[in-house]
């Protein structure tokens, strides 16, 4: 079957790829965009590793097709940190230690910064429901929910600073 | 080893061991750079592929893969006829030792498949697709076969036999016929007769669990790549490079050091990644195809193909005087092994009463094998299930006798000087520490609500030591390089760079570390038994040591003052010698400047086996709620305590502990392997083999209880990776026990299950 050409925008810079109608956007930025950080855990949508924002919507890009990808805004784990600088919820991940073995850490980031964008001020169980599509075998998701606590309270402050 | 207890620098107040810094390779984690198993790719390299039976039980009659070899694209395929057909012979792991025939049998079936899922070909091909293409058109012949996967069925008399020449060992005598018994284990004290005699109370249970993944969130992935000089390469995820190397060699029937394998990062292990199950079949497939192999496995291959832990059943019998004393313990214990010996039983044995002082018990295990996947190793190897039995035991013992649940542990405690029910005679553990922590905790303290329940139950694990080596390398710049052979799995490279740090007296960003590959770094034994920080630890600390011994000689030499004139203080040498009074101190830093005019390089290696881990006790109190309407347990609050001897950085001792309960609340509540009544999972994935998810949990408290450093370890660090998993399944059914007022022998406690209780109740 013929390929696909795509146009579309992954961390802010466009990006164009060639892809078969039934690959998937996971796929495509693993293997044509080289960009390995969004992890493969499942394949089926149930684990969130690879979770990536999708027009400011956080998505599983397993169970996208990449030509859906077309004319889209596409955030991955590689732009989350800006001009050299980690994100706060980078930052806090690693203060707090909520990751051990970090191969859920970039789906659970994305996924934690879509929460932040839609709720910057979000409760522990809110926050705890919003995750539950990222799983994470390690570490019991205690640091993860501080981590993302103490981040979205440095984002509200700096949102006010 | 332990003449490093006396060197200054472990004496010395600790600066940075103790301390919670960021993790050396934390940047690499959060912004996706970290390369993990399926990360890596070769110029040119092929996509493999594994065809997998579809029957439990089976006889291959024939393999047909020419259709496969005549698709455009396909550049090799293998079966068991391109491996060698190896005789038995064990060979030593960390925890465990494995029949290599058995190994090589489950890499790849030969005349008979053994579990639905068992590999029976294996396909290269330039995409996916076709390789996908090209598993269909094998044609496979299989003449099915009765299977069994329950394993009581698999004991009895007349059971499907999975392997003809399979003779049950450890009886008196080598039983006359074949059956699915690989192994009796038998641990006895005293005279079970006399100590039942003389009980007051006796409570006896059976209890049961299913089969459970280590359910690491990374599937299995590498790439192989077979050199025309007959030297490969493999990149892979697992927990010990070493053992792939070795296991490969034997599968292949290569040399050693034909391979090199180079560790990928590790996204979980759990024990379930100390085997090889692609890198053989990657291997073969590169050398017959003549292109770099990769391979990665889907979920759904995860589970009807890797780990899982066995499903056991587990016969307890406790007799205790009115006062609480247990005076006889009988236990028995029948576990799946999966399609090959080799299941945690014996572990499962030694640790089952290692909690317990107690003068007469009996402790039988029984190793099963059965129509499902080969167990692995996970986490605390048979203990949790054990324990599951003996600590629900221990607790209707309790309310028999009106004690409570932290009562009765404290009056049979083992305590230093008592003698192991394993064995050994313990010392400098702090087991009844860990209990008083319980008891003087707020959640101990705290009322309960309607349907509400509170559990608690105690762990055990033995942790390990053994075979490691570690470099340390300081750069012209006066910075350290810190080279171990132990892939990091949790966070290990933090402490490794901690202890070397301390023992340098260098700041902690100074201290790089790196896990070498299996030709750039001496012999280690894997990630595994909670050893790394022990005994990885202590060779990091004996490199450092010698480093430090090289400075303060270099320092010596540059000052014209005898050797024992200078020590290290802080990261600088300092001389003592009053007639040089006015020699400043020199840095590494310095020294390293100048490190070509006092002998060259500074760089030092230890290479040890390392003795005296320091067993790890737990005990833990868990709150449920269970809802009548559903039968859904809700865990509302949990509290573990655990003997860590020394934590290097509490943050992630804290995690280990939070993910091991984390893992066990899973195993307790949902977690399951689900047969059907062809042998087949029907739940091979996430969606229905239901792990914890962040909604499932509380905020998990972590208490380190460090009274009682280990001796060995120059921190005084003791293994904690494992036992925190060991407690749980007990202290939830507990809990949910107590809440619904029904006794729950049979895990998983899933809504279901709770609801047949809570109905059976009502009458």
């Amino acid at each position: 079957m013929s390929k696909i050409h795509v146009t579309t925008t992954v961390n802010g810079d466009s990006a164009e790829f060639l892809a078969g109608p039934g690959v998937t956007l996971m796929d495509a930025l693993r293997d044509e965009l080289g960009l390995t950080g969004t992890k493969e855990g499942c394949g089926s949508g149930d684990c969130g590793a690879c979770s990536v924002i999708v027009d400011g919507r956080i998505v599983c890009s397993c169970l996208m097709l990449a030509p859906e990808a077309e004319g889209r805004r596409i955030e991955t784990i590689e732009g989350l940190a800006q001009g050299g600088q980690l994100h706060p919820l980078q930052q806090k991940f690693l203060e707090h230690a909520a990751l051990q073995c970090g191969f859920c850490t970039p789906g659970i980031l994305m996924a934690s910064k879509a929460l932040l964008d839609a709720n910057p001020d979000p409760t522990e169980t809110e926050a705890r429901y919003w995750l539950a599509g990222n799983l994470c075998r390690c570490t019991g998701y205690d640091k993860i929910i501080r981590a993302v606590m103490d981040a979205a309270a440095e984002l509200r402050q700096e949102r006010v600073a | 080893m332990s003449e490093t207890l006396d060197k200054p620098a472990a004496k010395a107040p600790l600066t940075i061991v103790g301390t919670r810094p960021i993790r050396p390779d934390g940047a690499d984690k959060v912004t996706g750079r970290a390369a993990f198993g399926a990360d890596f790719h070769m110029p040119g390299q092929l996509v493999g592929r594994v065809l997998r039976s579809p029957h439990a039980h089976a006889r291959i009659v024939s393999i047909d893969t020419s259709k496969a070899k005549a698709l455009p694209g396909v550049k090799a395929i293998v079966t068991a006829a391109d491996f060698p057909d190896l005789a038995s012979e064990m060979v030593e792991g960390s925890e465990a030792s494995s029949d290599i025939r058995d190994l090589s049998l489950n890499v790849m079936a030969r005349h008979k498949v053994l579990y639905h899922g068992h590999a029976v070909a294996a396909v290269a091909a330039v995409s996916g697709d076709i390789a996908e293409e090209a598993l269909a058109r094998i044609k496979v012949t299989y003449e099915v076969l009765p299977h069994v996967t329950d394993v009581e069925e698999a004991m009895a008399p007349g059971a499907p036999l999975l392997h003809d020449h399979l003779f049950t060992e450890g009886l008196e005598a080598r039983p006359a016929q074949a059956s699915n018994i690989a192994r009796k284990h038998r641990f006895v004290r005293g005279d079970l007769a006399e100590g039942f005699a003389a009980a007051d109370v006796v409570v006896e249970r059976r209890y049961d669990t299913k089969a459970t993944h280590q359910g690491y969130i990374e599937p299995h992935a590498c790439v192989a790549a077979w050199g025309e000089d007959g030297r490969c390469d493999v990149w892979c995820s697992s927990q010990g490079q070493f053992t792939i190397r070795s296991y490969c060699a034997k599968v292949l029937g290569l040399e050693t050091s034909d391979i090199r394998v180079t560790p990928a990062e590790i996204g979980g292990g759990f024990g379930g990644k100390t085997t090889v199950y692609l890198e053989p079949l990657a291997l073969a497939l590169s050398r017959a195809s003549g292109h770099p192999v990769k391979m990665v496995m889907s979920r759904e291959e995860v589970f009807r193909a890797t780990g899982p832990t066995s499903g056991g059943v587990i016969e307890v019998k406790l007799g205790a005087k009115k006062d609480g004393t247990i005076v006889a313990a009988e236990v028995e214990l029948k576990f799946q092994a999966g399609a090959f010996p080799g299941s945690p039983v014996g572990t499962a044995a030694m640790t089952a009463l290692a909690c317990y002082d107690i003068p007469n018990f009996s402790i039988v295990g029984w190793d099963v094998v059965t129509n499902t996947p080969k167990t692995a190793a996970y986490r605390a190897p048979g203990a949790p299930i054990s324990a599951f039995g003996v600590e629900s035991a221990v607790d209707e013992l309790a309310q028999k006798l009106g004690l409570d649940a932290i009562a009765i542990r404290e009056k049979n405690a083992v305590r230093d000087g008592t003698k192991a029910s394993y064995g050994p005679t313990f010392q400098n553990i702090a087991y009844v520490d860990t209990l008083k922590v319980i008891k003087d905790s707020a959640h101990w303290n705290t009322p309960l609500g309607p349907n509400q329940g509170r559990g608690f139950a105690v762990g055990f694990w033995f942790n390990v030591g053994g075979e490691s080596t570690a470099a340390v390398h300081i750069g012209e710049d006066g910075s350290a390089v810190v080279v171990t052979g132990n892939p990091d799995i949790g966070g290990s490279r933090a402490s490794m760079a901690m202890m070397a740090a301390e023992t340098l007296g260098l700041p902690i960003e100074k201290v790089r570390p790196m896990i070498a590959d299996t030709n750039a770094i001496g012999y280690s034994m894997l990630t595994g038994g909670s050893r790394v920080t022990f005994a990885t630890g202590m060779a990091v600390v004996q490199a450092a040591e010698k480093v430090v011994a090289d400075l303060r000689g270099r320092a010596a030499k540059l000052w014209d003052v005898a050797a024992d004139q200078v020590v290290w203080q802080g990261g600088q040498a300092v001389c003592l010698d009053p007639a040089k009074a006015d020699k400043k101190p020199l840095t590494i830093e310095a020294l390293a400047a100048q490190s070509a005019r006092t002998g060259g390089p500074i760089s030092a290696q230890a290479a040890i086996n390392a003795q005296g881990p320091g067993p790890g006790f737990a005990a833990h109190l868990c709150d449920v709620e269970v809802d009548p309407e559903t039968g859904v347990v809700s865990v509302l609050r949990y509290t573990a305590s655990q003997d860590v001897g020394k934590a290097i950085h509490p943050s992630y001792v804290e995690g280990q502990v939070q993910g091991g309960v984390a893992q066990g609340v899973g195993w307790a509540l949902n977690e399951e392997y689900v047969f059907d009544a062809d042998g087949r999972m029907e739940n091979a994935g996430f969606l229905d083999y239901r792990m914890p998810v962040a909604s499932d949990l509380p905020m998990l408290d972590a208490i380190l209880v460090e009274t009682a450093p280990n001796p060995r370890h120059p921190f005084g660090a003791k293994g904690v990776g494992e036992v925190p998993i060991v407690p749980p399944l007990a202290a939830v059914a507990n809990a949910v026990s107590a809440a619904i007022g029904v006794r729950m022998p049979n895990l998983p406690l899933s809504p279901p299950k709770v609801l047949a209780a809570l109905d059976a109740k009502a009458g």
